[in-house]
């Protein structure tokens, strides 16, 4: 299949180009902005078709690149290309899109055009931060994204979304800039921008440490490692169903995206010496943040907990690569925990969004989060209610669903580490089964619980179009996650490589 | 000692034609101002513009591209005094179309407003052309009693004057204070030419211990011009008590004029004694980082809000000087143009929103502001982001410039409290956004303007994305200028 020229810029720039004629046409023509917005989003996912088919499965080195220069007096390109861990983020981020938009195709009532200009926009950057191969343009997509997301959950977002959002901006902020300050570090000492220079630097223990901990401080924020995981509750709860979706579904891959982009291979050694940092909180997560789960009241509320729980897994199936490799002197066990944080990274995509996309499916008709607030749900709304079973057995990791390969990738390569490590771990499989399959009990199943609930009508065909498309990817990637596989194997091989290589 | 006698030639002045331009034109305003008086206002204003353009014309035309020293080595001609002379006029001419409306309908657009204004460019362009202390000097004070007088202009207002006396008051210590430093310098080396003192300094020929008191002076001088902590109590009493026309005026381009000071003094001047004034300057600019960011966050008023935002802008601007290199008085360049396009913006957006006998300078006035003029609410949103320092505007590239230029002196834990501190900055500009976005107006009235400042504010919001996805051309033209 032929390859568009110049596809990577495509992917980013259209959906930008239509975010703005979006928000020229304005909320008069907002009948027109729909369209325009719904055509860009699914034009990006037809440009993904040659993207995959066309993407060589055989070599580790960035594809459809493309190189201008940009700044001269700062050595920073415009310099994009793609491998295998970022193919299917950027797959994921083109897929969820057109579903928010869809899902979001009437129940938005302020500013309707904003909002679609704001999500078009949005996915442009998102590309950009997934294909950017000069780190100075990376850090310029990942900063702009947060202006809409900024704007996203402050206009549509509920009562306490000031606190929310600017919990949110400053929070990612915060780290994002000491990595700013890591980045510029390893520019004047290497005289290049460009990711991959940064890779081959060699480095000292104390120099790869303290760039270690600098983008530490972005990518835990971003996932959202515990302790610093308090901005994301907030800001899913408050943030409407769409930008829910996103965050969940793309800005939290974005950190584990980052430690496999940047911190494993730029400080392999520190991050030998400080697994045990990142193993610690990701167990921590896992287990703990599995309990506060359990206890809440508020149905996004305990997805977010549940999406820091299952981020656990991406940093822990990372970081466990050295363990596994001492332990056992296994590469491909090594490879194997990075497998799963991929996958992971990918069900989780669709998992959340889809819980997220089902929680708004409810909040669209009764105007409550609150658990209590339903009962019986599969009474008055049974297509509805398979789907919501079938996303919550998913978020649960039941075989047979894309949750499932991620988990349990990860967990058998942690088994070869540490015997502790994957116990713990494995909690997750009680946990995560008793808080999903509690929520379900108490929402969906028993006797209509009130007039509310008895009034509820089922999906229309809006609402199924996009709860199914996201079941059948859920349950294809459950069944058959090689095609997944393939792409990522030879960047997660040649990643194993370079964490095995020391800088010192 | 032999006495040249004093011959000027037309090429001895030439370089200098713009200066010259501009005090007869402030000088023919003042006549058609005492002659016609108010009746020719719409003129005087245009000529005003006119002057400047002109002025931008002739500096354009006599341009040199290797520094040019004349009137026995008093004034240098280069090219960053070139391209700083340019961004003041443009500065000053967008200040002035963003105030005309604002000063009509209080009735302060009169001719002594223009000539004010006019002079307090001469000023700026002396200073940015100073080859010795004592231009330096001339051109301090003219550009500083202007300002003083421009803040008291409106004798109604008690607050005003009260601002335009402690600026004076204070002005005029720091002048002092500037003075005897460059007194104690003069001791030390023997000369009052910048490039004289160079030589000495380098050389190693004056007396340490006087140079440093003498230094020391300097940098307090350098320092309250800048409004840098711990000398920059003036700085919110004057933003705030001034008609906002002024605090804009105030805010844009004397700012060029305050880098190009340090610039004529500290690296220049005395650039062979780095090592003296860069502990100086760290601790003023983490100070102002700090004291600016923090108190920032406590101010129900925008002016004085963007005042303490000044203060830690300045900070930053410092960072770039104190590197005490090539790279870090480009970053300082770089960061003082694109805050002065940043800071004119957001002032000519306050000065938008005001109407007779209306201030828009309590925040609340910004509530609902998308739902009243979404373009504009968005073009102010691109000012709050730019000023903290988020890409993809232009002042993310100046604080990456000077985070880069401390880092390359090994200042890492300053460019940590750097960055720290744009983040608790960015709290108050987000504010701003927040009351724009977030919040249902209280007023829902549409906001006029005339076209022309409705071009000008488009243009100042594009500029600040345009400059920051392709900051490329801003910075080749600051590495160029810059030996």
């Amino acid at each position: 299949m032929p390859v568009p020229a110049k596809i990577l810029s495509w992917l980013i720039w259209l959906p930008i180009a239509a975010g703005v004629l979006v928000l020229l046409l304005g909320e008069r023509r907002i009948a027109l902005g729909r369209w325009v917005a719904l055509a860009a989003s699914l034009s990006t996912l037809v440009l993904c078709v040659p993207l995959w088919a066309g993407f060589d499965l055989t070599t580790h080195a960035l594809q459809y690149g493309e190189k201008e220069p940009w700044i001269g007096a700062l050595n920073a390109w415009y310099h994009l290309g793609i491998d295998g861990i970022a193919l299917p983020l950027i797959v994921l981020t083109v897929f969820m899109t057109p579903l928010v938009i869809i899902s979001a195709w009437t129940t938005i009532e302020r500013r309707p055009a904003q909002y679609f200009a704001a999500f078009l926009v949005m996915e442009g950057l998102m590309i950009g931060v997934f294909s950017a191969a000069d780190a100075l343009l990376f850090y310029v997509f990942w900063e702009a994204m947060l202006i809409p997301m900024f704007l996203i959950i402050g206009i549509w977002g509920g009562t306490r979304r000031v606190y929310a959002t600017i919990k949110f901006f400053l929070y990612t902020f915060l780290g994002s800039v000491l990595m700013l300050v890591a980045l510029i570090w390893l520019y004047l000492d290497g005289g290049s921008y460009e990711i991959a220079a940064m890779h081959r630097l060699p480095l000292g223990m104390t120099e790869q440490v303290l760039i270690f901990l600098a983008f530490f401080a972005a990518f835990a924020v971003k996932v959202p490692m515990w302790p610093v995981h308090t901005w994301l509750p907030d800001a899913h709860v408050e943030a409407p169903t769409g930008g829910s979706v996103i965050l969940a579904a793309i800005m939290l891959k974005m950190g584990g995206y980052g430690f496999l982009r940047f911190s494993l291979p730029i400080a392999p050694d520190a991050s030998r010496e400080l697994d045990w940092l990142i193993i610690t909180l990701s167990l921590i997560a896992i287990a703990y943040i599995g309990f506060v789960a359990l206890v809440q009241r508020d149905m996004k509320k305990l997805i977010a907990y549940s999406s820091i729980a299952h981020m656990g897994f991406v940093t822990l199936g990372a970081f466990v690569a050295y363990d596994i490799w001492q332990t056992t002197g296994s590469v491909s066990g090594a490879a194997m925990g990075l497998d799963g944080a991929m996958v992971q990274m990918v069900s989780h995509g669709l998992v959340s969004g889809a819980l997220f996309l089902c929680v708004g499916v409810l909040y669209d008709r009764l105007h409550t989060r609150d658990i209590s607030a339903y009962g019986g749900v599969v009474n008055t709304m049974p297509v509805f209610a398979f789907f919501a079973v079938l996303f919550a057995m998913a978020n649960a990791g039941l075989p047979g669903t894309s949750g499932f390969v991620g988990e349990f990738l990860v967990i058998v390569a942690v088994f070869k580490a540490n015997f502790w490590y994957a116990f713990v771990a494995a909690l997750t499989l009680i946990l995560g089964a008793a808080y999903t399959l509690w929520l379900v009990k108490r929402v969906i199943w028993g006797d209509v619980g009130n007039d509310g609930v008895a009034s509820l009508k089922d999906l229309n065909v809006r609402e199924f179009i996009v709860l199914a498309t996201l079941a059948l990817a859920v349950l294809f990637i459950g069944v058959w996650p090689a095609p997944l596989l393939d792409v990522m194997r030879p960047t997660i091989s040649f990643l194993v490589e370079q964490l095995m290589v020391s800088k010192l | 000692m032999e006495v040249t006698p004093m011959v000027l030639t037309l090429a001895d002045v030439l370089p200098a034609a713009a200066e010259i331009f501009v005090a007869g034109a402030a000088c023919l305003l003042l006549l058609i101002e005492a002659i016609f008086g108010s009746r020719a206002r719409d003129v005087m204003f245009l000529l005003a513009i006119a002057a400047l353009a002109g002025a931008a014309w002739i500096t354009s035309t006599v341009a040199v591209s290797e520094p040019t020293v004349i009137l026995y080595g008093h004034y240098v001609a280069d090219p960053m005094g070139t391209v700083l002379k340019l961004f003041a006029y443009g500065a000053a001419a967008v200040t002035l179309l963003y105030s005309r409306d604002y000063l009509v309908r209080r009735e302060l657009l009169r001719g002594e407003y223009l000539v004010l204004a006019l002079f307090a460019v001469l000023g700026i362009q002396v200073i940015v052309s100073a080859g010795s202390l004592l231009s330096l000097y001339l051109g301090i004070e003219i550009m500083s009693l202007s300002l003083y007088a421009m803040v008291a202009f409106d004798r109604e207002d008690g607050v005003a004057a009260e601002a335009a006396m402690k600026y004076f008051v204070l002005g005029a210590i720091a002048s002092g204070a500037l003075l005897y430093g460059i007194s104690i310098l003069y001791g030390v080396t023997g000369t009052i030419l910048l490039d004289g003192i160079a030589a000495s300094v380098g050389a190693g020929d004056a007396d340490a211990i006087g140079l440093l008191f003498g230094l020391a002076f300097i940098v307090v001088g350098v320092a309250f011009k800048f409004g840098a902590v711990p000398f920059h109590m003036w700085l919110p009493d004057v933003y705030h008590g001034a008609q906002t026309p002024v605090t804009l005026f105030v805010g844009s381009a004397p700012k060029i004029a305050s880098f190009a000071l340090a610039m004529r003094v500290l690296a220049e001047g005395l650039g062979g004694a780095v090592d003296a004034w860069q502990d100086m300057l760290i601790v003023l600019a983490a100070l102002s980082m700090i004291v600016g960011n923090v108190v920032a966050i406590a101010q129900t008023n925008i002016k004085r809000m963007l005042a303490y935002s000044t203060i830690s802008h300045v900070g930053f601007i410092l960072l770039g000087v104190l590197a005490g290199n090539a790279a870090g008085y480009r970053a300082a360049m770089f960061y003082t143009l694109t805050y002065v396009i940043m800071t004119t913006g957001a002032f000519g957006i306050v000065l938008w929103l005001s109407r007779k006998g209306f201030e828009a300078d309590a925040l609340d006035d910004y509530k609902g502001l998308s739902r009243r003029n979404p373009w504009f609410a968005f073009v102010m949103l691109l000012m709050m982001f730019g000023l903290a320092g988020v890409p993809p505007t232009v002042g993310f590239w100046a604080k990456l410039q000077v985070i880069a230029a401390v880092l390359n002196v090994d200042l890492t834990w300053l460019a940590a409290l750097a960055v720290l501190m744009s983040v608790i900055g960015a709290y108050y500009y987000l504010r701003i956004v927040k009351l724009m976005y977030f919040d249902e107006p209280m007023d829902t009235s549409p906001v006029e303007a005339k076209i022309a400042v409705r071009i000008m504010l488009s243009v100042n919001g594009i500029a600040i994305l345009a400059i920051g996805l392709y900051p490329g051309m801003l910075l080749r033209l600051c590495a160029q200028v810059l030996p």
